[in-house]
């Protein structure tokens, strides 16, 4: 069995990428669903079907030139560990990591393309990139969509476009999707109207991990619904606009909370730091929502000397396929939060209490 | 008014969702509303909502034994009501009289504008050409200018239409 942590970048180098605004927007990701004409959609095909198209997908994606250096592997011979690894890489999707029989997967070695094959559909093969890249993630997965087309021949019609397993994904079949860090929004309790008004444009807003997910570290996704009847370039410039407007509202609200509320914020982070930093035993929730509030200090250079990617890296490899994956031994809840609480400390000795700012004296700004 | 699921009782539970320019209504008994999950009406998808109203409607044609099937998967209307997915490429065609509403209220428009396999590009835009190309044929012939018409003709013919043109 090959170690998919060995083939996967490490957490450091992992969150040491940078992309444009990427203190507000983490990663860009964009999505596309296609099938196979001839056959039947996995959710409906019977195994043997489903085994066939995974050997008539999986050649022809790991042979086009993005995916030359490749981890390719059938879901059944990965352990349900490194099924959970890899969906907090979000690298699969969790309906992906209760594939068995069937189902395989294809990443390539700079984490930047991801193929699920017979998820909801034969195929789902998603571009990923940090910070704020939507059209670049959506140009990197055209490209590879189109040379996959000329290996594999996709359901297509006239009238409805791509046919995919799922209604909602027809047409188009592209999820364009960004992950928030959205604190200020959170603490200045403006996040339910932003989410409100961006449900309204027809977009959704998810937590961490997708559908039916919670907002664990004011961590939100923002995505479309809609896929048929409008263009792709369409369905990413009217992302793209929304999402500059969250970073101006959350740009704005951390503003706000600074000269309005300044003892709220430094509360937070302070009390975060104090948890974070000196507890003995933590849970993986707990660990996110603070981490939330450290990542927000040292964007508010109240941490200096501290790097955003430390506070990033800490967030993934707290999490329990991670933490898990670092020790030999079979760990109960209990003792990986004696663990994670162990790890916290020691990664957090070198960094110092945060700075005392005081607020602005007013008529500033 | 009538509850529009049950289509007994009066309805008392009216919703409306906007979704872009477009406004969907649906108007509930409070029974149906309750079985149907609305209570808190902003946790609710139309959508949802609507895939079980034509359910009903599948339900009915069962037992008429008029029941639905997919030739090429035989996937059937109530499984798509269980899973919400469809079997297979063909269903789409299959059930597309069931499947016209539905897309209407999940989606932005019903036709597909956007990225096209390439092999098949090329068609698409012919078919397309070919359907603005006749309507002004139609046009031509009922304002009786004939010799624009016979131009339109040889156009269409020389695009392989007539047959092209017929198959979407």
């Amino acid at each position: 069995m090959k170690d998919i942590l060995a083939f996967l970048c490490s957490p450091s180098d992992s969150t040491h990428r940078h992309g444009p605004h990427d203190r507000i927007v983490m990663s860009s990701r964009v999505r596309l669903a296609r099938n196979l004409r001839d056959h039947a959609f996995p959710g409906w095909a019977k195994k043997p079907e489903r085994v066939k198209v995974l050997d008539l997908a999986m050649p022809a994606v790991c042979s086009m030139p993005e995916m030359a250096d490749s981890f390719a592997e059938a879901m059944d011979n990965l352990t349900a560990l490194d099924k959970q690894l890899l969906v907090e890489r979000h690298l699969i999707s969790r309906e992906h990591a209760a594939k068995n029989v069937g189902s395989g997967l294809v990443i390539n070695r700079t984490e930047t393309f991801s193929v699920m094959i017979n998820e909801e559909d034969h195929l789902r093969m998603q571009a990923l990139r940090p910070g704020f890249q939507t059209r670049e993630a959506w140009q990197a997965i055209d490209k590879l969509d189109s040379a996959l087309e000329k290996k594999l021949s996709f359901a297509f019609d006239n009238e409805l476009g791509y046919l995919t397993a799922c209604p909602t994904n027809l047409g188009t079949g592209i999820r364009v999707s960004a992950m928030l860090h959205l604190p200020g929004l959170v603490l200045n309790e403006q996040i339910n109207p932003i989410i409100q008004s961006v449900n309204k444009l027809g977009l959704a807003v998810r937590g961490l991990y997708g559908e039916g997910t919670e907002a664990l570290g004011n961590v939100f996704q923002v995505s479309n619904q809609m896929t048929l009847g409008e263009s792709e370039t369409v369905i990413v410039e009217r992302l793209e606009k929304v999402l500059a407007q969250i970073i101006e509202h959350e740009e704005n609200s951390r503003q706000t909370l600074l000269e309005k509320k300044p003892k709220v914020v430094f509360n937070h982070i302070g009390r975060a730091y104090g948890v974070l930093a000196n507890a003995h035993s933590i849970s993986s929730k707990e660990t996110m929502n603070l981490l939330s509030f450290l990542r927000l200090g040292v964007d508010m250079e109240l941490f200096p000397g501290t790097d955003r990617s430390l506070v990033d890296e800490l967030f993934l490899i707290t999490q329990p396929a991670h933490l898990q994956k670092q020790v030999s031994d079979k760990l109960t809840a209990e003792e990986r939060d004696l663990i994670r609480a162990d790890m916290l400390r020691e990664r957090l000795k070198t960094v110092n209490r945060p700075l005392v700012k005081n607020p602005p004296p007013p008529g500033t700004n | 008014m009538q509850c529009c699921v049950c289509k007994e009782k009066p309805a008392t539970v009216h919703l409306t969702q906007i979704v872009g320019d477009k406004m969907q209504k649906l108007d509930l008994c409070e029974d149906c509303a309750k079985a149907k999950g609305v209570n808190d009406p902003t946790s609710f998808a139309m959508a949802d909502l609507m895939l079980g109203l034509g359910a009903s409607q599948e339900i009915e044609s069962v037992a008429a034994g008029l029941e639905l099937k997919c030739p090429r998967c035989g996937f059937s209307q109530a499984d798509f009501k269980k899973s919400g997915r469809l079997g297979c490429p063909e269903c789409y065609r299959t059930f597309a009289e069931g499947l016209a509403g539905l897309l209407k209220s999940m989606h932005k428009g019903t036709r597909h504008v956007g990225k096209a396999p390439e092999a098949l590009r090329q068609s698409r835009d012919t078919v397309d050409r070919l359907k603005t190309l006749q309507k002004k044929l139609t046009k031509a012939v009922e304002e009786e200018n004939y010799e624009a018409a016979a131009a339109l003709r040889d156009e269409i013919k020389l695009l392989g239409g007539g047959t092209a043109a017929k198959s979407r």
